[in-house]
């Protein structure tokens, strides 16, 4: 039987505010704990939560970029239960009337673009963290964390395989960060994704039973994770057996998801308003202000690219897979706008190749778009041959001779010879001198004009402008 | 010093600021008292003289610069659910037994900054539940004017003391009646404010959409000064209501012809006794001679507001009480297996019967499949109570009806009939749900000399209105003045 993978993602993305959700205390990463948590993180008796606005903005926006509904009121509900890290006995979430209904997120796969609707997302505050190490016999308890503010973005069951689901988290994670709303840090567990899978007779409309497999920090065990889970489940099913539901862990040294619990065991939450907040009543002029401070969206960028650059889809989605690359690139491409294709290949290729190499950000790049242009004019103009110019785009990275562009050619030696009549000299000389070359060219021997061709670069040492040469050796054969 | 015992707020208040007393002296006055007289009524759960003192010296400080404002350096005795640094805040748990706040509350706050003296910490029904003080950790707290005879609750041990002159004045939160009825029932006058005029921070919660804090005295212009200071704006605390600031003893003097006193006829219908009915009608035929005229008003819903309430009151109690687990602070369980046991434990020893029932029945209501028959049911209700007040305003400007169906009940009477129990809040339950300002003053007595609370229920933010209303009565009758010593 062919089984279809049916897949939803629940997304937690930290929002980027300098303090808690409901109160004032720090969101730092990485402090001692308990250093960052106060009176109401404690949930000392008497303390309340006060709403962060820069939360409710950054909500907001992120909905403004998906096309979705802002609600106004939204509503602020108690979601109970006890655990440590928990430290209210309730964590204050969104439930019956989230901030942000519906919208869409546009992924690019194989053969396209597909659609995936989003069904929601709320504000809510993170947990602490409890840490089962270091403590012989005990618990810690870090309530750092805790009050964090997170935007839980949840998608309706619109991806079919675990490379669609990693291409919706990819673009999801791209789009908080174009949009400021996240740092999209994975390791420090500023997004995180619970992935909800199940599989169904290909055909067949009714859904499968599903498990939530909880807290994948990485694309790469997402995509793990759900391959594992689908084939546990066709197992399953294939021998007969039937899928429970329930939520599991993916343990990424096995490579495999167990029961974390099942539903059976699932807490009654008893969701209901919190007394301590009003309704969030959110004025459409604060919508308004908040559309106007959002930058061009990536998939705008993307088609614009497409149309406006003549880019091909793959550079336009590469392009715009973060802000700063997107407008390194405009940058450099707004000196040159007669070589968006070279400017694309180059920030593509040596640019981010060179930044990955070393680990460090586009914001950290040692050449500066306005360099780079420079030095792509001298390929455009003939000056320095493609491969040349890599040359000089070391030594600029080296900050070497200020990264002058030109200092280097002329340093270097890297000129072209494209004069002309420099050039047909030595083309003469060339082939008196290889004259069975030329005769077997003209007999049609495509070959020997390569080889005639290497003949000249190597008389120059590589610096014969290749398309000069092509075109004199051309006229000169053929005569 | 029997004068200054019974001494007004603006007395005393006049006293510091001509020297004739001050401060220091003043709060050793009401320590001495509550030393020599506190084992007989047990209202206070924590006294700290060196705390006080130290707030009476800087009180004086402020006397003699001359920054003074009227209730600088006047002892009040705080209810114990109110978080103040320094000091134990056990919210009459023993859950909290062992929990010193190192915050304060914005009530308490804004009693510091203008240099009130924090002369102790009143006893009170645990986490505020209860009507007659017997749900305390710290054991129960007595009537001053009858040993058997309970104060009510849950501010039984700031009525107790105001009413045995403990303290010229004191703090008290209303969830249900939780300032008024214990007003009534120790013959002493009470205020809880319109929701949202006095800040919660600090103030540990009980049922977050109906506590209020508010000031009890011996008399209303007492209130006015005391709302002086606790009304205001907090941004701590997300329902505060930002609104300018109000003078209460302005509207004090004004004559009260032509003001209409609507009169619910369910109030004055069966389960009302005899004796607080005699008491109140005097009352009103005195607020007649006043100038007022009394017309019939009907709240059909009435006989919903104890049900309501007990829906609403115990499902955010069952939550806000979740942080309560034994993990940060507070009482733990001394022994256990693991962290289920250890929850178990804590709670199971840390809460008293009345604080577990409201957890259950709020579980309860809260829970898959019965929050719609319960919780957004009474919710709906409550929009209706709040209608039934809204259409009454069209024909009157204030409520009047009694405090609580029958004066002070025995120890001990009530406290294995929880229904019984919770009908003593019938009259007063309403303005929590609706959020409007309440009030108790003492108008006479009943069986037993008992005191009789009148109940004088405002439209919303006319506070001001009802203590003209309390203290025209007060300036023509001298129940207030009567004490039981």
């Amino acid at each position: 039987m062919q089984w279809e993978i049916v897949i939803g993602l629940e997304v937690h993305a930290q929002l980027s505010t300098q303090s808690k959700i409901f109160s004032g205390a720090s969101t730092g990463y990485g402090a001692l704990p308990n250093t960052q948590a106060c009176v109401i993180d404690l949930a000392l008796p008497g303390v309340l939560p006060v709403l962060n606005r820069g939360a409710v903005e950054r909500a907001i926006k992120f909905g403004l970029s998906v096309g979705a509904t802002i609600n106004s009121p939204s509503i602020f509900a108690r979601k109970n239960y006890f655990y440590p890290d928990l430290p209210k006995g309730y964590q204050i979430s969104q439930y019956e009337l989230p901030i942000v209904q519906g919208g869409i997120v546009l992924i690019q796969i194989e053969g396209g673009e597909k659609i995936i609707r989003l069904t929601r997302a709320h504000l809510e505050e993170d947990a602490g963290k409890s840490l089962h190490e270091d403590f012989h016999g005990m618990s810690g308890i870090d309530l750092n964390r805790a009050g964090t503010p997170l935007l839980e973005i949840v998608s309706e069951p619109d991806m079919r395989s675990s490379a669609e689901a990693v291409a919706y988290a990819k673009t999801l994670h791209s789009l908080v960060r174009w949009i400021g709303i996240c740092d999209g840090n994975m390791q420090e567990g500023s997004f995180r994704c619970d992935a909800n899978v199940s599989v169904r007779p290909c055909g067949q409309e009714k859904l499968g039973t599903r498990c939530e497999i909880k807290n994948l920090n990485s694309f790469r065990f997402l995509e793990k994770a759900i391959d594992y889970e689908a084939r546990r489940q066709i197992d399953i099913l294939e021998d007969g057996g039937v899928i429970r539901q329930e939520t599991r862990l993916y343990d990424a040294n096995k490579d495999e998801t167990r029961t974390m619990r099942s539903k059976e065991d699932a807490n009654d939450y008893r969701y209901f308003p919190d007394p301590d907040l009003l309704p969030l009543e959110i004025s459409p002029l604060w919508i308004d202000q908040i559309r106007s401070s959002l930058p061009e969206l990536p998939q705008i960028r993307k088609e614009r690219y497409v149309s406006e650059l003549s880019l091909p889809a793959y550079d336009a989605t590469v392009l715009t897979n973060s802000r700063e690359v997107g407008d390194y690139f405009e940058s450099t491409v707004k000196l040159l706008p007669a070589q968006t294709k070279l400017c694309a290949n180059w920030v593509m290729g040596e640019v981010m190749g060179q930044l990955n190499k070393e680990g460090i950000e586009i914001s950290s790049c040692p050449i500066m778009p306005a360099q780079l242009a420079a030095l792509l004019t001298r390929i455009s103009d003939g000056t320095i041959s493609g491969k040349a110019a890599k040359t000089v785009f070391e030594s600029m990275w080296q900050g070497e001779l200020g990264k002058d562009v030109d200092a280097l050619i002329q340093a270097k030696g890297l000129k072209q010879i494209s004069d002309d009549v420099a050039l047909e000299g030595l083309i003469d000389q060339i082939l008196s001198a290889h004259p069975q070359q030329v005769s077997d060219y003209r007999k049609g021997k495509e070959k020997a004009f390569n080889s005639l061709v290497g003949q000249i670069m190597k008389a120059t040492q590589g610096k014969a402008n290749p398309t000069q040469v092509h075109s004199i050796l051309k006229n000169k054969l053929e005569q | 010093m029997n004068t200054l015992l019974n001494a007004s707020l603006k007395q005393l208040s006049s006293h510091l600021a001509n020297k004739k007393i001050s401060s220091t002296e003043l709060t050793t006055e009401f320590l001495n008292r509550i030393h020599e007289l506190n084992s007989q009524y047990n209202a206070f759960i924590t006294v700290n003289e060196e705390m006080s003192l130290a707030q009476a010296k800087t009180a004086d400080t402020l006397l003699a610069s001359g920054r003074a404002s009227p209730l600088t350096g006047i002892p009040i005795a705080q209810k114990d659910i109110f978080c103040a640094k320094g000091w134990l805040t056990t919210c009459g748990s023993k859950m909290l037994s062992n929990f010193v706040s190192p915050y304060d509350a914005g009530v308490i706050e804004r009693f510091n900054l203008i240099g009130a003296v924090n002369i102790g910490k009143t006893n009170m029904d645990e986490f505020a539940m209860g009507s007659s003080n017997e749900t305390s950790f710290y054991g129960v707290v007595r009537n001053p004017w009858d040993p058997l005879a309970v104060p009510g609750g849950s501010s039984g041990g700031a009525a107790s003391a105001v009413a045995a002159r403990l303290a010229p004045a004191a703090t008290g939160t209303d969830t249900g009646g939780s300032i008024r009825q214990p007003a009534a029932l120790c013959g002493i006058s009470g205020i809880k404010p319109t929701y949202g005029l006095v800040s919660r921070y600090g103030m540990i919660a009980f049922a977050s959409s109906l506590d209020q804090a508010g000031p009890m005295a011996k008399s209303a212009e007492d209130l006015a000064l005391l709302l002086n200071v606790m009304v205001g704006f907090d941004f701590r605390d997300s329902t505060s209501l930002q609104r300018d600031a109000e003078d209460y003893t302005l509207d004090l003097s004004k004559p009260l012809d032509g003001v209409r006193i609507g009169l619910p006829k369910e109030y004055f219908a069966e389960g009302m006794s005899k004796d607080v009915e005699a008491a109140i009608e005097t009352a009103l035929d005195e607020y007649r001679k006043l100038g007022a005229q009394t017309v019939e008003i009907s709240l059909p819903n009435t006989p919903l507001s104890i049900p309501v309430y007990y829906v609403l009151a115990p499902a955010e109690a069952s939550s806000n009480l979740s942080r309560f687990d034994g993990v940060r602070y507070g009482y733990r369980a001394e022994s256990y297996s693991d962290l289920g046991d250890m929850y178990r434990k804590t709670r199971a020893q840390g809460f008293g019967p009345e604080v577990k029932r409201r957890i259950l029945i709020g579980t309860y209501v809260l829970s898959h499949g019965y929050y719609d028959a319960y919780y957004i049911k009474a919710q709906k209700l409550r929009r209706l109570i709040a209608q039934d007040f809204a259409d009454a305003y069209k024909h009157c400007d204030i409520i009047m009806g009694p405090t609580t169906p029958t004066v002070a009940f025995n120890l001990g009477e009530k406290s294995n009939d929880p229904i019984q129990m919770y009908l003593s809040d019938i009259y007063t339950s309403a303005a929590n749900l609706t959020g409007l300002p309440a009030m108790s003053i003492p108008v006479g007595f009943g069986d037993k000399h008992r005191p009789v609370g009148l109940h004088i229920i405002g439209n919303y933010f006319r506070e001001a209105q009802m203590l003209n209303v309390a203290h025209q009565y007060q300036q023509a009758t001298d129940w207030h003045q009567q004490s039981p010593l």
